[in-house]
């Protein structure tokens, strides 16, 4: 069969169900191939939507999100979702066109060196140099970017070699030598871990996007309540363990809740899951967390001890380490369940003083941070969330509280406005019966906002809730708290009309700006079929708190 | 403090974090990578992109021809090998990384030096290469050309002495390391 049909018969084996992409030159052989394929194709309007697409497909699914581009603008189109998923460990497959091998390093029409562009961004990457190579370079592909930590992979593939004839049968036998990932976890670091655990006072487990990527929520849940520890997540990890709930202290870092961070700063022992002491949420490193020895379970050795020196390493998947660490503990004889009565007690004495709060206008001006609880009340709690990246990420995050994993996705390390969308695309392809919402900010939803046209177009019936300020509004935060308010670029006006736009993309537009009638308006809004755009007119210049400044320490939190 | 083996539990107090130390000296790693296009490429880039420093990198076949041995030194005085070494192993091509110890190890380098000489200075250069076991590979009326294996000791010793004469060009190929007895590197 052709090449080309042979990586149709590649896809179906690892399972997969719709491809986000768009065609193009040096791709035309592998877009015949879908016409008998029977492989779903979302044609979306942008490559950039494309990945971001299938970043949020693997999000909400947990299965491995495929994204295809031409070469040239095609593949550096594509290059923004293949760092986002690297940045947030997002199992992905990219696969790219290239011309034609005789042009390759000639400058030929819509040449660009893929490989080497995307090399310091991917988890790997394969350039096809011979059509036989072709279905065991896909497989492996598929089996680097689900394993292991997971990460984008990206295959590139002249368009020369595409249309060669080549007899394909699947590869089962896939073994590569320098990728052996260790998944079990030491047994006696984890007998050890439940030790120093069971010792702790003032013990803290610190949650993140490993423990989803794991699948290991109901493990978290299980080991954080098997003894009363208090538990806090990243922005990766919303959702690992059910919010609200009596142990939880909130999110932790620049804007998470002062009892979390304040818990970080006086613990004694913080136990780090599947997350990786980024300087969001550290702060000022050498202030970090002064008192705590520190357990730091990863599936990626070189996380461990990279920025934080780790007293008991432990490295595996999240998933097996805990289920052995609920385990270890259960044996441990003379564990004192009173010993952090005390530690409970401070850390309530901060949740009293320090909730989330803010001050709410008296007329029918919409907060945005009441726009985020109306929306919690409208979808009931039950939605899964996308969101770009800005304030509205961030209250979103502090307002709607995920009681589930894979219910919260957004661009965390990378920090990619026009995200939102195309994610929530992918999501609601990969979960056609969940109510999918995306969150976005008038500055960020303009990035990627033709993927309107892709939702009107396949029926994607996603609801797209503008938090509209008429501003880029964190970095007029920040121009206003820490460049002396001399604001600069930052005023978006009152441009485009967004109602106007939706309806031009083939969605519903509408707008909101009573207070009163929010949470009914969202609602309707929630019960329109088809793709909507709801513009929700909210204070120009409110301020995401707390926060703690860049650079400072937790226990210099303001506001 | 409660062993692992024990039901004891254990005082936070004696743990101790296996922290990322700068070791403060030279570093060889003995790396064994797949002979595929682009992994030369994977490592300097992963080098430059977490801003470590190579001093001295060479790359050769091996016995077996589907491995290649890269060879790489850096100041463990500035990056934490311990990091260093993790980062290369999350490359998928790196099959295995030796960091060699100084004792162990058997590392030489290949040096050729152009030195401006003429006369009775010329005598005087050879003879110096002849002290470091050196051999005079070429010679003009107004230049030599001297080659010296050894450790980086001895052929930075040699350009030592050999400067003062008007040294022109000095190249060298960075080490290549192996390790002593009959265990594979």
């Amino acid at each position: 069969m052709r090449a080309v049909d042979a990586i149709m018969e590649c896809l179906k084996a690892e399972g997969v169900e719709v491809v986000f992409g768009l065609p193009g030159g040096a791709n035309l052989p592998t877009y015949d191939a879908f016409v008998d394929a029977g492989i779903r194709h979302v044609l979306v309007r942008h490559e950039a939507g494309g990945g971001h697409a299938a970043e949020g497909y693997a999000k909400a699914t947990g299965r491995v999100g495929v994204a295809f581009a031409t070469s040239g603008p095609g593949a550096t189109n594509i290059v923004t979702p293949i760092v986002d998923a690297m940045m947030d460990s997002v199992p992905t497959v990219f696969i790219t066109g290239q011309v034609r091998t005789d042009l390759i390093g000639t400058d030929g029409f819509q040449e660009t060196d893929t490989l080497g562009i995307t090399m310091p961004v991917v988890k790997h990457s394969f350039q096809i140099r011979s059509p036989l190579e072709i279905p065991r370079a896909i497989h492996e592909a598929f089996h680097i970017a689900r394993s292991g930590r997971p990460g984008p992979v990206v295959v590139d593939i002249p368009v020369d070699l595409s249309r060669a004839e080549i007899s394909y049968a699947p590869v089962t036998d896939i073994h590569l030598p320098g990728y052996q990932p260790n998944t079990d976890g030491n047994t006696k670091q984890i007998r050890q871990a439940a030790k120093a655990m069971a010792s702790a006072r003032r013990p803290v487990i610190y949650a993140g996007g490993g423990v989803i990527n794991a699948n290991a929520s109901q493990e978290l849940t299980e080991f954080a309540t098997s003894d009363r520890f208090p538990v806090t997540c990243t922005l990766m990890g919303l959702g690992a363990f059910p919010a609200p709930h009596p142990q939880w202290l909130g999110m932790l870092g620049m804007h998470g809740t002062r009892t979390a961070n304040y818990a970080m700063d006086e613990a004694d022992l913080i136990c780090c899951i599947g997350a990786r002491f980024d300087d969001r949420i550290t702060g000022k490193l050498s202030e970090f967390a002064p008192h705590a020895k520190f357990i730091h379970i990863d599936i990626d050795p070189a996380e461990i001890s990279k920025t934080i020196p780790a007293h008991i390493p432990i490295v595996g998947d999240c998933r097996n380490v805990l289920t052995k660490l609920i385990k270890e503990y259960r044996l441990l004889e003379g564990v004192d369940p009173s010993r952090t009565d005390e530690w409970w007690q401070k850390i309530r004495g901060w949740q009293d003083k320090y909730p989330l709060a803010y001050t709410d206008s008296t007329d029918a001006e919409i907060k945005p941070q009441f726009m985020m609880q109306a929306l919690y009340e409208a979808t009931g709690g039950d939605a899964i969330v996308t969101s770009d990246v800005g304030q509205h990420q961030m209250w979103a995050a502090q307002h709607y509280h995920f009681s589930e994993p894979r219910r919260w996705i957004n661009s965390g390390g990378l920090g990619t406005m026009g995200f939102g969308l195309p994610a929530a695309l992918g999501a609601q392809v990969g979960c056609p019966d969940a109510t999918v919402v995306c969150i976005a900010g008038d500055g960020s939803i303009q990035m990627n906002i033709q993927e309107l046209a892709t939702c009107a177009e396949d029926k994607i019936p996603v609801k797209v809730f503008i938090m509209n300020n008429g501003y880029l509004g964190m970095v007029r935060q920040w121009q206003e708290l820490f460049w002396d308010k001399r604001y600069s670029h930052v005023d978006m006006g009152s441009y485009p009309d967004f109602v106007k736009l939706a309806e031009a993309y083939g969605a519903t537009g509408m707008r909101f700006t009573d207070k009163a009638t929010l949470v009914d308006d969202m609602k309707a809004a929630l019960a329109t079929d088809g793709p909507v755009v709801v513009d929700v007119r909210v204070t120009r210049e409110e301020n995401t708190y707390p926060m703690i400044a860049p650079g400072q320490a937790a226990r210099e939190m303001v506001g | 403090m409660g062993e692992p083996g024990t039901k004891e539990l254990l005082s936070l107090d004696e743990l101790e974090a296996t922290a990322n130390a700068h070791s403060g000296r030279k570093h060889i790693l003995s790396i064994l990578v797949e002979n595929k296009a682009g992994v030369l490429t994977r490592i300097a880039g992963l080098f430059a992109r977490r801003g470590y420093n190579i001093d001295t990198l060479t790359v050769g076949p091996t016995e077996d021809e589907q491995y290649s041995r890269i060879t790489l030194t850096f100041d463990g005085a500035m990056h934490s090998v311990d990091q260093v070494t993790k980062q290369l192993h999350k490359l998928i091509n790196v099959l295995k990384i030796r960091d060699l110890e100084p004792a162990d190890t058997v590392a030489r380098e290949l040096a050729l030096f152009k030195v401006a000489v003429e006369g009775a200075q010329r005598a005087e250069v050879m003879q110096i290469s002849e002290i470091f076991r050196g051999k005079v590979v070429d010679v003009t009326r107004r230049s030599v050309i001297v080659e010296i294996t050894g450790t980086t000791d001895k052929i930075e010793a040699f350009e030592r002495m050999v400067r003062p004469f008007g040294l022109i060009e000095m190249m060298r190929t960075g080490e290549i390391a192996i390790s002593r007895g009959r265990g594979e590197t």
